[in-house]
């Protein structure tokens, strides 16, 4: 990095409050991982193009790995670490677990965050709307069909919790 | 008592809890203190002599450590078969990236300026690039002649049968090289201390190929190299050889440094200077007559391995003795070749040389069809190896395998005859319709062997270890590795299957060379039919000692297994049970003629793809594919399914999207950008199906899987393609603008494409 003096980075992660001093054009994801030692956000080719770095930043889904230091100042952002509170885990890394979703794992946090911004946004979305939506996250080992059936286990299940309100 | 069965069930996935929450533990998140952080200088050429080092303006040198091959301890080599491959360049360069120098440095942000800081002056030396250069001679690069390995596999009478053939089908095939794309770079971190020696951690598949080629690098006694697997963010292949060499320099750093080194590699330096899949080329020649029954065959079968021998001898070797087929050759000879050219070493990625030889083999049978005048289907039929029959290298076939019954139902799966049926009707180009696109259908079948080849396993001789723990519990003890492919989960289902305990009751060590036994390396689909086998018996040694002691009376629960186990640990303290790898009895196997019983089992499979091809772009899209196999008894059907779909993406990958750019043997486009692998949105259904014919070899009639998955769709889908627009498509990966050019050079009357806007 050049001689940029660091600039003084105020941001919320995972519900809690932070102030980070980090050159600007340092990246998101190595502020996660190096400043906060929030390794469950992985690098998998540093430009944008695999989505393992995916994280939740102000609801949106973002590349942690395109996002500098000083775009991430006042952001809410939300990491694997921060998605299930202490020990328990949400419906959709339950699916994950269930239904094969996760094999060599490198890929999952950030397909867990991709998929989750999804449901979010469509609670029970179809088998295209799964592929479609999860189409900028990589993954190597699994061909995506059984990352597929836990987004839409998870979907089902999320309706059912709905009615049983 | 305890009936229920673990094996065949989906148990949740050993370590799946920590990779769902991000907890899991990769070499890039571990740190240690005052670590420091390596980078590779590599060679910018293909080929040359190293004339001078110099260390540009602008950069505090003092601050960086530097190594070269004069701080090799040992001998500079990454010792694996052959000990050619040097560790760093010492004054010549036989490829680009080879590595020549490492750099240390607190501050990760500072070495990729010092990198390019560093100028190397070279005598360039002419440099060869492909099969055909390397076979010509045009430079010897490697040895006399170019050649890492030759293999002969001859049965029969080939020279009698040309002269009683009806035909002689004849035509070549290539492949090309392929990235193995794990999503997590390689990594490694080193430590050194006199006493200790050196332990490493990273991403890798077999803890004691680093073992081995640390020891030799470092001049280090077995005791003083420790290797730790770290979870590892995928590999097929890919990280079964290049870790050494990764764990080597950032041994070499710390070494010099005496501190701790990571080396993480960024995508381009991953993509650019680690193997690939060889790229190959195969000859058939085949005499067949005219119902259809191969007579006799010639097959050349040749990979390019790069500049250095590495793996090759090995790939060379599965690409041999899969290149016939699921089929019955009355005779044959196969010849085999691996050619040095000046490109980085290619190595191990799933298949292992059969992907490349069965593409040739099954668009050859597809190409053998027309000739003949018979169907895709009625083609293989005919020529389906049987129980009894042999194989190329003279294997009797044990198995009650019914290749042809496998067909059918893979046929009725995929719904092929009507849709045969339909697309050939659809396809006819009238002035009227204005086709813009073309379907097709097409098969593969075959077969993948179970573990190492011949006397491999011999060789190996894997030893695995079963420990109970003072909790009551037992632990699996292996160096075999968990990268994805489920074999943590399916060693301890096997472990508690076979004690009759819950799956709770088993845990498996982390692969740690000072910890866990040598069980061979996490590779040739070997896992689960030769170490869970291993692991089943050394469980059982376990349950012998809890029940001559007169601890544990048979029947049992898993409770008083588990208070039993309890018990004896805390009398005598934690024990283990070895058990190491015996051949099979009558087994025999030839390493000079290359004849005998290749493979311990087979799995055999049907594939069937359908494609669309859009006439306009040129693109392909794969609308169904129907996955059916036999592998035994499936021990856990949630992981099988998982393996066999990956692998299948993979191979729709190698067809149709997944190409190497080189240019003086440099890839040129390393990154997710320009080297393109399938997303969700391109897979099709993929649709697996399983058979269960029973096998005697493996833990609980396990045979092998992972590999399998990736010979079967490129021929498939080629031949698919091949059916749709009716031109030959003999070399993959096939792209659109490949397509575009053949079927642009075809006459009109062969293939009437669409017009466009009056075109």
């Amino acid at each position: 990095m050049n001689s940029m003096p660091d600039s003084e980075i105020t941001l919320t992660v995972n519900a809690k409050l932070h102030t980070l001093h980090a050159h600007p054009m340092e990246r998101l994801l190595d502020l996660l991982r190096h400043q906060l030692g929030l390794t469950g956000t992985k690098e998998g080719c540093g430009e944008g193009e695999c989505g393992s770095c995916s994280v939740l930043m102000d609801g949106l889904l973002v590349n942690s790995c395109l996002i500098p230091a000083l775009q991430a100042r006042n952001a809410t952002i939300v990491t694997i670490e921060g998605l299930a509170p202490g020990d328990q885990l949400t419906a959709l890394q339950q699916a994950f677990l269930d239904c094969g979703g996760a094999q060599c794992g490198i890929c999952t946090p950030g397909m867990i965050l991709a998929a989750s911004h999804l449901l979010k946004k469509n609670p029970q979305p179809t088998l295209d709307e799964v592929r479609e939506g999860l189409a900028g996250n990589l993954c190597r080992c699994t061909g995506y069909k059984q990352i597929c059936e836990a987004v839409l286990e998870a979907g089902r299940h999320g309706t059912k919790s709905e009615a049983a309100k | 008592m305890n009936d229920r069965r673990i094996v065949g069930t989906s148990v949740a996935r050993m370590e799946g809890r920590d990779k769902v929450t991000g907890r899991a533990r990769y070499v890039d998140d571990m740190s240690l203190p005052d670590m420091l952080y390596g980078a590779t200088v590599r060679s910018r050429i293909p080929r040359g002599r190293i004339k001078s080092i110099s260390f540009g303006p602008g950069i505090n040198w003092n601050d960086f450590v530097i190594v070269s091959a004069n701080d090799i301890p040992g001998k500079n080599c990454v010792a694996l078969i052959g000990e050619d491959q040097p560790c760093l360049a010492d004054g010549i360069v036989n490829h680009p990236e080879e590595p020549i120098l490492l750099l240390a440095h607190p501050d990760r942000h500072l070495l990729p300026e010092a990198v390019d800081a560093v100028k190397i002056e070279y005598d360039p030396l002419p440099a060869i690039f492909t099969i055909d250069a390397s076979e010509r001679l045009s430079q010897i690069i490697w040895g006399r002649d170019n050649i890492f390995k030759t293999y002969l596999i001859e049965k029969g009478n080939l020279d009698a049968v040309w002269g009683k053939a009806d035909h002689i089908v004849e035509a070549e095939y290539t492949t090309g090289a392929q990235e193995q794309l794990y999503i997590e770079n390689n990594g490694m971190i080193a430590a050194f201390d006199p006493e200790q020696g050196i332990t490493v951690w990273g991403s890798l598949q077999c803890p004691y190929y680093v073992h081995k080629a640390l020891m030799r690098l470092c001049g280090l006694p077995e005791n003083r190299v420790r290797v730790v697997q770290m979870e590892t963010g995928g590999a097929f292949g890919g990280k079964e050889d290049y870790p050494s060499i990764i764990a080597a320099h950032a041994s070499l750093l710390a070494i010099k440094s005496r501190k701790p080194v990571k080396i993480i590699y960024d995508r381009l330096e991953d993509m650019s200077a680690t193997t690939k899949r060889h790229p190959s080329r195969t000859r058939h020649r085949t005499a067949v007559t005219r119902d259809g029954k191969l007579l006799g065959g010639e097959i050349d079968f040749t990979i390019d391995g790069g500049a250095y021998q590495t793996l090759s001898p090995v790939v060379l070797s599965r690409g041999a003795i899969h290149a016939g087929g699921p089929y019955h050759w009355p005779s044959v000879r196969i010849r085999a070749k691996a050619v040095a050219t000046n490109a980085p070493p290619h190595g191990a990625f799933r298949g292992f040389g059969a992907p490349q030889s069965i593409f040739a083999m099954e668009r050859h049978m597809d190409r053998i069809a027309e000739v003949v005048g018979l169907s895709p289907v009625e083609i293989r039929r005919r020529n389906f190896l049987k129980p009894g029959q042999t194989t190329t290298t003279e294997q009797t076939i044990r198995e009650e395998i019914d290749l042809g019954q496998l067909l059918d139902r893979a046929l009725e799966l995929s719904d092929y005859a009507a849709k045969k049926e339909t697309f050939a009707k659809r396809n006819l180009q009238t002035p009227a319709n204005n086709l813009s696109t073309k379907k097709g259908i097409g098969i593969a079948t075959f077969l993948h062997g179970a573990g190492f080849t011949g006397s491999g396993e011999r060789y190996l001789s894997s030893l695995v270890g079963v420990e109970a723990c003072a909790d009551g519990s037992v632990r699996v003890l292996v160096s075999s590795t968990e990268f994805g492919q489920g074999t943590n989960t399916v060693l301890c289902q096997i472990a508690a299957e076979a004690l009759r305990v819950r799956y709770e009751d088993v845990s498996i060590a982390q692969p740690d060379t000072k910890q866990v036994p040598n069980s061979g390396p996490t590779v040739a689909s070997r896992t689960i039919m030769v170490v869970g086998k291993l692991v089943q018996s050394a469980a059982l040694g376990i349950l012998h000692t809890l029940t001559t002691s007169g601890k544990l009376v048979d029947p049992y629960t898993p409770e008083e297994f588990r208070a039993a186990c309890r018990a004896h640990v805390a009398e005598h303290g934690p024990f283990r049970s070895m058990s190491r790898y015996e051949p099979p009895e009558g087994i025999f196997w030839d390493d000079e003629k290359y004849r005998g019983e290749a493979y311990a089992a087979f799995a055999w499979a049907v594939y069937i793809a359908e494609v669309t091809v859009d006439l306009v772009t040129y693109g392909v899209t794969v609308d169904d594919f129907v996955a059916l196999q036999e592998v035994g008894r499936v021990l856990h059907p949630v992981l099988a399914e998982g393996q066999i779909i990956g692998g299948v993406a993979q191979g729709i990958g190698f067809a149709l999207y997944e190409k190497v750019i080189w240019d003086q043997g440099r890839m040129q486009n390393g990154q997710m950008t320009n080297y393109i692998m399938p997303t969700s949105a391109d897979l099709p259904p993929i649709r697996v199906f399983f058979e269960e014919l029973g096998n005697v070899h493996g833990a609980f009639g396990a045979k092998g899987i992972g590999e399998l998955p990736m010979d079967g769709p490129a021929p498939a889908i080629i031949n698919a393609i091949v059916d749709a627009l009716g031109a030959p498509f003999d070399s993959i990966p096939l792209l659109p603008e490949d397509i575009f050019d053949a079927v642009d050079s075809l006459p009109a009357s062969e293939t009437e494409h669409a017009t466009v806007d009056g075109r």
